[in-house]
């Protein structure tokens, strides 16, 4: 059994990445306001992809590290999570006669998932499982750039190219038939303001929400690494001067 | 050394009745080192920094951490997420992993550059190459417990490789997964394990020090020194030139650590492990790579297994396969080429072991394994008999004085 699980890994190994290269994947290189050493989220982007996360990913996809204090990130108060919060159901329990119970939500909950388990999110969706997208912006190589291409990457596929029942051509996924239909549209969204309410400007507005999902310490990390960087640097120069006069009388 | 040249009454008592002081004072104040050690001399003391990182950060990961299947990923998410400054503590012991290797790798191309596993050392090399293997296996077992996909298949992978071993390898399977797949006991015992080993790796790293004391480091122009004009004492000279060191490597381990905390790392572990869901392309981490890529060359499965443990083995026995008397590779025209060779033979095996196994890949991987041992096997027993070395210095000091006297 052992070895021809061996040999089935090595078969995988083999073959998966000619999956993954098979057809070129389109990935759109965009600047990010979180890129770079100096890099931070745009806070109005990051409320405006909740929204979009709300409205059009919830349904499927579930957030379950996120907790509604958390939003705090997001600019919002103590009051507007508590609001926040409070639109949502969550399962607590069991009380005082064994029962669970269902309650608003309060700030300290994580975001509820929409399925009770995988084999429920599976039996609502053909088969395939949409994942939770806590971590989705790092668990994808070029995360951020893949995310949005692949929100916009939805075409109509190639002459020649059957596409299954249940299946959609994307250009930036790999292997490029996916089992998520096309979610975004524009204007699928009501933003408050004149924000971009296209499919690039909502997909952009989801990539800096998932982005800090996945990585909400970001800032505070460039905000030290600067520091620490800054620092060692004069460290390096103030070691190597001190180096070259205890050494200055060898030789 | 006797006490009473400590200043402190206190230290002197203490030390008049348990010679720590003296000791300490014997290994790392006057020991007496070459004067000649240039820059790649100071990868063993960051080697043992990394150590040092790597156990306080583990420790207070560990306070955190839940050994459980179901619990693992999670865990260390909230360390991530809820444990104040837990993201720092895990990018640095992450990250302090891939530079430990880096650091080792190059102490060891050192090693074998300047030829230090040459007698009377080559105890002290295999002491190393201990080191190296406990490393391997520390590390494969800390990459197991974040338990995403690839914490999970790597280690399929890795401990199906035992199944090879005629007669007694599914037992042995068995026992390193305790039970019938990789499961909750796997991750348990890995986690104990992945605790034990960096203490076992610290006790080697005495002896290791222990016996380059015995004899003194090796140095550039690899002659023994012969006298006290040929050495300077270890502090301050090569205390602050450690320190300068090792500021460096904090520098770069900080740039990594704030700014590319994720980049020698793999996606796909920041995936809960699937049991269901093979991912589509298992690597191991990067500082494996060249032994994946050995491992893969191979079409048999116990041939793979036998060459990727051969290739470390073989350098166990470096000493007595490299017989030339000279040691450093400046007075070795021949072998410094084969010595360079072999270098970009070895990166060569790690951006093969990175490619899928297949047309080119698989071809130039045979082709870079077959030289890797030819090298140990062939090469060096051959240069050691016919090369013809360039003359050697009669001592460290004279080639300084030699200089400097025609210049004068």
């Amino acid at each position: 059994m052992l070895k021809r699980l061996f040999i089935a890994l090595f078969a995988v190994t083999l073959a998966g990445p000619a999956m993954a290269a098979g057809g070129d994947v389109e990935l759109q290189k965009r600047d990010w306001s979180f890129s770079g050493p100096f890099g931070t989220f745009d806070k109005a982007a990051m409320q405006r992809g909740f929204q979009a996360y709300r409205e059009v990913c919830a349904g499927c996809h579930g957030m379950k590290l996120i907790a509604f204090r958390n939003f705090a990130d997001l600019g919002y108060n103590n009051d507007e999570i508590k609001a926040i919060a409070a639109e949502y159901e969550v399962q607590d329990g069991p009380n005082d006669d064994g029962e669970m119970f269902m309650r608003p939500g309060i700030a300290a909950d994580r975001i509820p998932s929409p399925y009770a388990n995988d084999n429920a999110a599976r039996a609502s969706n053909n088969g395939a499982l949409p994942p939770d997208l806590s971590l989705i912006a790092k668990a994808r190589g070029n995360g951020p750039d893949y995310l949005f291409s692949l929100l916009a990457g939805y075409k109509d596929a190639p002459e020649g190219m059957t596409v299954p029942d249940g299946m959609y051509y994307n250009a930036a996924y790999p292997g490029h038939l996916i089992a998520m239909p096309q979610p975004l549209y524009g204007e699928d969204v009501t933003y408050s303001g004149d924000a971009d309410d296209s499919i690039e400007g909502i997909s952009s507005d989801l990539v800096q929400f998932l982005m800090w999902a996945a990585e909400p310490k970001m800032e505070v990390r460039k905000r030290i690494g600067v520091a620490a960087v800054f620092f060692l640097g004069i460290f390096v120069v103030v070691s190597y001067m001190a180096k070259r006069r205890v050494w200055a009388d060898v030789h | 050394m006797s006490a009473t040249q400590f200043k402190s009454p206190v230290v002197r008592w203490i030390d008049h009745r348990l010679p720590v002081f003296s000791m300490l004072h014997h290994t790392a104040h006057d020991y007496p080192t070459p004067k000649n050690l240039n820059y790649m001399w100071n990868f063993g003391s960051l080697a043992g920094l990394s150590l040092a990182i790597m156990i306080v950060t583990g420790i207070v990961l560990a306070m955190s951490y839940t050994a459980h299947v179901d619990y693992a990923f999670d865990s260390v998410e909230r360390i991530m997420r809820d444990v104040n400054h837990g993201w720092m503590i895990r990018y640095i012991h992450m990250n302090t992993a891939s530079f430990f290797f880096i650091v080792v790798y190059l102490h060891m191309f050192r090693g074998l550059y300047y030829g230090s596993y040459k007698a009377p050392r080559e105890l002290l090399w295999m002491l190393g190459v201990v080191i190296f293997l406990l490393m391997m296996a520390t590390a494969f077992m800390g990459y197991v417990l974040p338990w995403g996909q690839m914490s999970f298949w790597g280690a399929t992978v890795i401990t199906n490789l035992f199944s090879a071993i005629p007669y007694v390898g599914e037992s042995i399977v068995t026992l390193l997964w305790g039970g019938f797949s990789v499961d909750n006991a796997t991750l348990n015992r890995f986690f104990s394990l992945h605790y034990l080993m960096p203490f076992i790796i610290a006790g080697v790293v005495v002896l290791h020090i222990v016996a380059l004391h015995r004899f003194g480091s090796n140095n550039p122009i690899g002659i023994d020194t012969k006298g006290p004009q040929d050495t300077i004492s270890f502090h301050p000279y090569y205390t602050i030139k450690d320190v300068f060191g090792i500021a460096v490597f904090l520098l770069l381990l900080a740039m990594a650590v704030f700014f590319f905390p994720n980049a020698m790392g793999h996606p796909d572990n920041y995936i809960p492990a699937d049991a269901l869901q093979t991912p589509a392309h298992i690597v191991p981490e990067w500082y494996f790579l060249p032994f994946y890529a050995i491992l893969r060359a191979v079409p048999d499965k116990l041939g793979g297994v036998l060459l990727m443990f051969g290739a470390i083995a073989v350098l166990f026995v470096l000493p007595w396969l490299d017989r030339s008397p000279v040691r450093s590779a400046r007075f070795r025209p021949l072998f410094r080429i084969f010595f360079w060779l072999f270098f970009v033979n070895a990166i060569a095996l790690g951006y093969l072991g990175g490619k899928p196994a297949e047309g080119i890949y698989v071809i130039l991987s045979r082709v870079a394994t077959a030289w890797y041992f030819l090298h140990f096997l062939a090469i060096l027993p051959l240069l050691s008999m016919f090369e013809t070395t360039k003359p050697l210095p009669k001592s460290i000091s004279e080639p300084v004085l030699g200089s400097s006297g025609r210049t004068a």
